[in-house]
């Protein structure tokens, strides 16, 4: 197969936001997912769990609820005392609006989904109708004492209930006046607290509510009377968040201990008619809080300071054994955020505020020394890796995306609001930065920027649909092209691929399918026929100007641009069907290259796995193995060509955010182990494991 | 849970109950109304829900009712028998008795059984049976004598299996008693003999019975106040043989046996069953709920005024005459969910399930040549086996037990081990027993080791050793007194498996030099250092006969091969450690030198096992040395000739120690090595590799 040197990166320090809240639609099977930092993230558990779409976050936005209503319109409020609605279409903020009650704790849709309740810092609760392209403010609630942390409606939205700190409070929507006050017990394991905080509260159709706080408790109590009927101490820390199952039949906790409890309704005896709640199985995937929990028809979703998604199935839901049978964690990014230079041997990694670039160092060993050098040595290092660059961006906004110039002479990067453009200059080992300014009105916003191989023209997706070309040359610029989005839809491009001879664009939407333009042209050639699951990375490979598309189910297709067809490799891949182990992966494909000296060879990678598909070898059937880590020992050479098969894997590196072949013989994989991670968060509430 | 709720009496009407008490409680068609005879002259219909009476109807003054009113369900006509002969049919409408239909039998009626779906039949004091119908289209006809004179009919009862019905009916005749099972399409009339057992001089007081697909499962309440239970096979193997039946004790003093007052027993369900009658003998009597399964008291309710001595149950109640008064006491046994409270409650089990035997795979039987391939060319073979049976009786019944414990169920196995072991005298008894147990439980056949142990048979002893996973530790420890203290001789002529023995002789010269060298080395401890040095010189003064004694066998083969079996027995320490205080200090001390005989082989070589097929294991040895010194230290401290013993096993333990504490230090150094080898692993921020791919 040949052997690479590989620039094993482990510096890219990049840590996750913790999560914040999550919010599942049962309409469309998606989750949003905000983080500490403002951004919100669109999970599709359709399409393999496959992380969408994103919003990009902002300093002064902390989002503190989220929620879905009028079926699939996403809204947030957050500490800055704004309710924002996104534009899933747009990707953008459809606007912001001040509720003029302090920082907003919490937010809750009507069960019909038409009005928005919200929970201020001045123990307002209020009341605002949704119309079909703003919300409106319709009232107030009898005004509490204290910050509302947790609102629920009742299912038949008459009443709601309202956590505050050290009571509850039910509501009649009606006329907007507390029908009751629970207290609840500040005592903790005999120790009177300061307070009591009611972190969530849930509304039963029975009139049940639910509440979960600060001590540790979880109870329940019966509206008609306001009186406490059952309580449960579960944790020796807070308990954060609740969230019921549709059916009213089982809900989810989360602690502050990591610790994700499921109680469920079941009856007192076998046969029996009458019910009760018990807490049936506690789950320890989190180190940190667990700030927030979901509960779709099949699992239970948590996520929290550790900045895990975590998706645990409830295996009596589940009947076929399929995606939603597995656990999953999601703690990376499903899109690129490092880009590479391979003529100066680059890397630029993207962080939410700011970008780093780096040279890699390099080895004394030559060809002649690595074709002597074993799989798995580490060779001599004879200059290390250089930090050169630390790019701050102004303003509060997190940059959505970046972009280094294969000649690494251009760096790009974009926010919700500005598109910078900077031209390096190298001067032996000094590096200069200029930034060229008077960018264009229309280039604002970006969300996916590209340059071309030859480093002469960088394509831009805008937010609005178009995709702009922009001639470079020398410290200037030049508008050339835009390419307008079809008429009547403004869906934003997330994923652009060029040639490498410059002739052609491929964008991809993230629902519809990939669009094909001719860059001497300018026009559109083609459209690859869409697919039911979106695109998840895709290249243009040299010389054939073969398309190579991989989607979030795990299916890798080829298409031949000129030919405007699939390849024939690809009609047999899909007729012979990819291994089940392939597809059973649980991490997209995000990044797709090509080796320039062999033209049938495709490199992928994932989180967990790194991959050559050889297109000259025969595919793999479900018998035979698909990952062999161990080389061939003691076979001939006909074992060997019988038994070799065309997808060739490494799992050395992981988890596995960019890979990329510097040069024929070169390779560079980006890794960020979790204990890295797990070591910059703050620590976790210390639970005693022995003794008493 | 079993519960009884709070009683109500049916009527305030007094009943002219005679000194036996009321003459039957019946159902009627209607699930909420009952019969009720009293020993004179009236049937009341009750409804129970509404605590009264809805009909009555007497015979004429000087005649006598002698039989209980039924209801025939198919008609919905009530039937009573007064005077022995006259058989009395009438409906609801009817006021008189004396006007309703009348036919006189030729013979003295004993009972009319009736349940529904099915005709009603009618129990002749000589034991025939006859349908109703059949009667009444001949009430003259001709009744023959089926049990012999002085034989008197004391209780019976009626069922229907898969819709056959079936009567059995319990005679006594000069204390001894016999069980009648008619099968009623079949005409088949089995007699059984029950063996009271031991305890010959027992009366039974009651009796109920319950009915599963194969068996009716007979309980009786004897004199002594424990409950009995015997199975009866439906379709028995040999109707023309006068069969007997074990009965088994299900449990013990339920009741006062010398009370004065009548004791009664029924069957709620498959595993309660209720008892009236005094606890103590001087007590008040009492209607108390037993679980059969568990063997415990459910729940019990004082009856202050005193009973009659009988209980009848129908549906959830259950009838008594309690003082002067016919008194209900509802029951109800819910079941209980433990799965319920901790939420794991599935849907509730198909009620057709339970009946699935739980044994091995029988089809695989070990050690037997009986290959069978399926259940269906199993049950041909069956079939014919049993026509070779009845062919060739000399084909030993040992065969015959093997292939009815292939199939059957698990009730039925233990009644046919039972019988065997019963007759108990074959040739080959060992090598059955051997095959039967495999896959057995000894909860099973509790007699079998009871049996065993009386008869000191050694060999059964260690088989059961072997098979049995759920030996009570009191068992256990009974085998290892006999293992101990039987005699050599007695041993040699038993063929006793020796798979666990190594012969030990074979190599022993060499043994010795190899442990000479272990005393120096001893892992490098030494033992001179030790302050027991006192001791050491003492011993050393004879160190020629403590090598011998150590390396020779203390016990012979045969008996290493016994104790062998009690160290791979199951034990819970807690259950065994009293038992063990129970065995002669001799003998512990023998024991004690065999476990360490053992030890010492066991610590030659390197893996720290005993050489043989299926050796007792390092952990085993070491387990029972502690459990022996924990029960009888104090005595064994005491004896001179085990003083050798003990300072051998206190410096055993000494050097176990101080190995410990060597490998204690190095652990802090071989950490050291793993956070070496780990650092290798992690190559820091950035490294240049070699990557082959496959």
């Amino acid at each position: 197969m040949g052997e690479f040197k590989v620039h094993r990166v482990r510096f890219f320090n990049y840590v996750p936001s913790g999560i914040r809240c999550v919010a599942y639609n049962n309409q469309s099977n998606r989750l949003a997912v905000s983080r500490t930092d403002g951004t919100v993230e669109i999970y599709n558990l359709s399409a393999n769990y496959f992380q969408e779409k994103f919003f990009p976050g902002h300093e002064s936005r902390a989002t503190e609820a989220l929620c879905w209503a009028e079926g699939q319109r996403l809204f947030s409020a957050g500490l800055n005392g704004e309710i924002m609605e996104y534009d899933l279409q747009a990707l953008n903020i459809k606007y912001a609006m001040d509720a003029f009650g302090g920082p907003i704790w919490s937010m809750a849709a009507s069960p019909s989904g038409s009005q928005l309740l919200v929970g201020c810092e001045d123990g307002s609760v209020k009341l605002f109708q949704i119309t079909p392209d703003k919300i409106q403010f319709e009232r107030n609630f009898d005004r509490q004492k204290s910050r509302i942390l947790s609102l629920s409606w009742h299912p038949s939205g008459t009443h709601i209930a309202a956590g505050s700190i050290d009571y509850i409070s039910v509501f009649d929507v009606k006329s907007g006046s507390a029908v009751h006050k629970m207290i609840v017990d500040r005592q903790y394991m005999g120790v009177s607290k300061r307070k009591c905080i009611v972190w969530g509260v849930a509304f039963l159709s029975d009139g049940t509510i639910i509440s979960v706080d600060s001590a540790g408790k979880v109870q329940f109590w019966d509206s008609a009377t306001g009186t406490l009927v059952k309580s449960h101490l579960i944790a020796n820390a807070d308990v954060q968040s609740i969230a019921v199952a549709d059916q009213e039949d089982s809900f989810v906790v989360g602690t502050a201990e990591g610790t994700v409890f499921h109680f469920q309704l079941v009856p007192v005896t076998s046969n029996s008619s009458e019910k009760q709640w018990v807490r049936t199985k506690p789950f320890q995937h989190h180190t940190h809080d667990v700030r927030t929990v979901a509960h779709s028809p099949t699992a239970l979703i948590s996520g929290g300071t550790d900045t895990h998604l975590v998706f645990r199935p409830l295996m009596e839901k589940v009947e076929v054994k399929n995606y939603d049978a597995a656990l999953r964690k999601i703690t990376f990014p499903h899109r690129c955020l490092i880009s590479c230079s391979k003529k100066r041997q680059l890397l630029l990694f993207q962080f939410a505020h700011h970008l780093e670039l780096w040279r890699l160092g390099s080895t004394v060993a030559t060809g002649k020394f690595l074709v002597s050098g074993k799989n798995g040595d580490t060779l001599p290092l004879s200059k290390n890796a250089d930090h050169l660059l630390h790019l701050k961006t102004k303003g509060p906004e997190n940059i959505i995306c970046s972009c280094i110039s294969p000649c690494g002479s251009w760096i790009a990067y974009s926010t919700v609001s500005r598109f910078f453009l900077y031209r390096l200059n190298y001067e032996h080992d000094n590096i200069s930065l200029k930034r060229v300014s008077k960018m264009p009105a229309f280039l604002r916003s970006a969300l996916q920027i590209l340059f071309s191989e030859d480093s002469t023209k960088l394509f831009v997706a805008s937010n609005q649909g178009a995709l702009h070309i922009v001639q470079l040359s020398g410290g200037s610029f030049k508008h050339l092209h835009a390419f307008q989005p079809q008429s009547g839809t403004v869906e934003a491009m997330c994923l652009l691929a060029v040639s490498p001879d410059g002739n052609w664009l491929a964008a991809s939407g993230t629902s519809a399918g990939v669009h094909v333009y001719n860059v001497k042209q300018l026009k559109l050639h083609c459209t690859v026929p869409a697919y039911n699951f979106p695109v998840t990375a895709m290249a243009i490979a040299p010389n054939t100007n073969n398309l190579v598309i991989a989607h979030s189910d795990q299916q890798v297709f080829e298409y031949s641009i000129p030919d405007k067809q699939y390849t024939d490799w690809s009609r047999t891949v899909q007729k012979q069907g990819f291994h089940h182990l392939w597809l059973q992966r649980d991490t997209p494909i995000t990044h797709i290259s090509f080796h320039p000296k062999r033209p049938m060879h495709i490199l992928l990678h994932d989180a967990y796995m790194f991959c050559i598909i050889d297109k000259s070898l025969p595919l793999p059937n479900d018998k035979t193995l698909l990952y062999n880590p161990f080389p061939p020992t003691n076979e001939s050479d006909v074992i060997r060509r019988r038994t070799a098969h065309a997808f060739k894997i490494s799992k050395i590196y992981k988890p596995l955010l960019f890979m990329d072949l510097l040069d024929e013989r070169t390779l560079v994989a980006v890794e960020r182990p979790l204990d890295d991670i797990i070591a910059q968060l703050p620590p976790p509430i210390k639970k005693k494991k022995f003794g008493t | 849970m079993a519960a009884l709720e709070e009683e109500f009496t049916l009527s305030s009407v007094v009943l002219s109950a005679g000194p036996e008490g009321l003459l039957g409680v019946e159902q009627s068609d209607k699930t909420d109304q009952f019969l009720v005879t009293d020993s004179g002259r009236t049937v009341i219909l009750y409804k129970v829900s509404d605590q009264k009476p809805l009909g009555s109807w007497s015979v004429k003054q000087g005649q006598i009712i002698t039989c209980p009113a039924v209801c025939n369900f198919q008609t919905g006509e009530y039937v009573v028998v007064h005077d022995n002969k006259v058989l009395r049919i009438w409906n609801n409408e009817d006021v008189n008795l004396d006007k309703v239909f009348k036919a006189t039998l030729s013979a003295e009626v004993y009972r009319i059984l009736s349940v529904q779906g099915t005709e009603p039949l009618v129990l002749f004091k000589e034991g025939a049976v006859r349908g109703l119908e059949a009667l009444l289209a001949d009430p003259q006809q001709k009744i023959e004598t089926v049990i012999s004179d002085e034989e008197v009919i004391k209780w019976t009862k009626f069922f229907v299996v898969f819709r056959h019905p079936v009567l059995i009916f319990i005679t006594e005749k000069h204390g001894n008693y016999f069980a009648y099972v008619q099968m009623f399409n079949s005409r088949i009339l089995t007699k059984y003999t029950l063996l009271l057992g031991q305890d010959e001089n027992s009366v039974i007081k009651s009796f109920t019975a319950s009915v599963d697909r194969k068996f009716i499962s007979l309980m009786s309440l004897s004199s002594d106040g424990c409950i009995y239970e015997t199975l009866i096979p439906i379709r028995p193997a040999d109707p023309e043989k006068n069969q007997s039946l074990v009965k088994s004790l299900l449990l013990k003093a339920v009741v006062s046996g010398n009370a004065r007052n009548g004791v009664a027993l029924t069957a709620l369900d498959q595993d309660h069953v209720a008892v009236l009658g005094s606890p103590l003998a001087a007590s008040k009597e009492c209607l108390s709920v037993w679980n059969i399964k568990f063997q415990t008291l459910q729940t019990s309710k004082e009856l202050p005024q005193g009973t009659s001595g009988q209980l009848w149950y129908y549906g959830e109640h259950l009838f008594m005459l309690h003082g002067k008064s016919l008194t209900v006491i509802p029951y109800k046994c819910e079941v209980s969910s433990l799965a319920g409270a901790l939420g794991k409650l599935k849907h509730s089990q198909d009620p057709g399930t339970h009946v699935v035997s739980h044994f091995v795979n029988w089809e695989t039987p070990q050690g037997c040549g009986l290959g069978f391939q399926n259940s269906e060319q199993s049950r041909r073979i069956l079939r014919r086996r049993k026509i070779e049976v009845s062919l060739q009786p000399e084909v030993p019944p040992s065969k015959q037990l093997l292939s009815t414990i292939m199939k059957d169920s698990e009730k039925h196995i233990e009644v046919e081990v039972r019988k065997f072991l019963a007759l108990k005298q074959t040739p080959d008894f060992h090598t059955v027993i051997g095959d039967t147990v495999t896959g057995l439980l000894e909860s099973l056949c509790p007699d079998l080791m009871e049996i065993a142990l009386k008869k000191k048979d050694v060999q059964l002893l260690q088989l059961c050793l072997q098979q049995f996973p759920d030996i009570p530790e009191s068992v256990t420890c009974a085998c290892l007194k006999i293992f101990l203290s039987i005699g050599d001789d007695s041993l040699q002529e038993t063929d006793v498996n020796m798979e666990s023995v190594f012969d030990y002789s074979i190599n022993s010269v060499h043994d010795e030099k190899m442990e000479e060298q272990t005393e120096i080395l001893q892992n490098g401890f030494n033992p001179e250092e030790d302050k027991c040095n006192n001791c050491d010189q003492e011993l050393n003064k004879k160190p020629q006969d403590e090598t011998k004694e150590s390396t020779s066998c203390p016990v012979v083969q045969k008996r290493a091969a016994l104790l062998n079996a009690i160290l791979h027995s199951a034990y819970s320490e807690t259950f065994l450690l009293p038992h063990l205080k129970d065995i002669p200090a001799q003998h512990i001390t023998l024991f004690l030198k065999y476990l360490y005989f053992l030890y010492l082989k066991c610590s030659e070589n390197a893996t720290m096992t005993l050489p043989g097929i299926h050796p007792p294991t390092l952990n085993q040895i070491m387990d029972w040395i502690c459990l022996l010194l924990d029960a009888n230290f104090t005595v064994v401290v005491m004896m001179p000739e085990a003083k050798r013993l003990l300072i051998n096993l206190y410096k055993l333990v000494k050097s176990q120690i101080s190995v410990y504490s060597e490998l204690n230090k190095i652990e802090v150094s071989f950490r050291e090595l793993q956070k070496l080898n780990q650092e290798k692993n992690n190559r820091g921020l950035y490294s240049i590799e070699v990557l082959e791919l496959f």
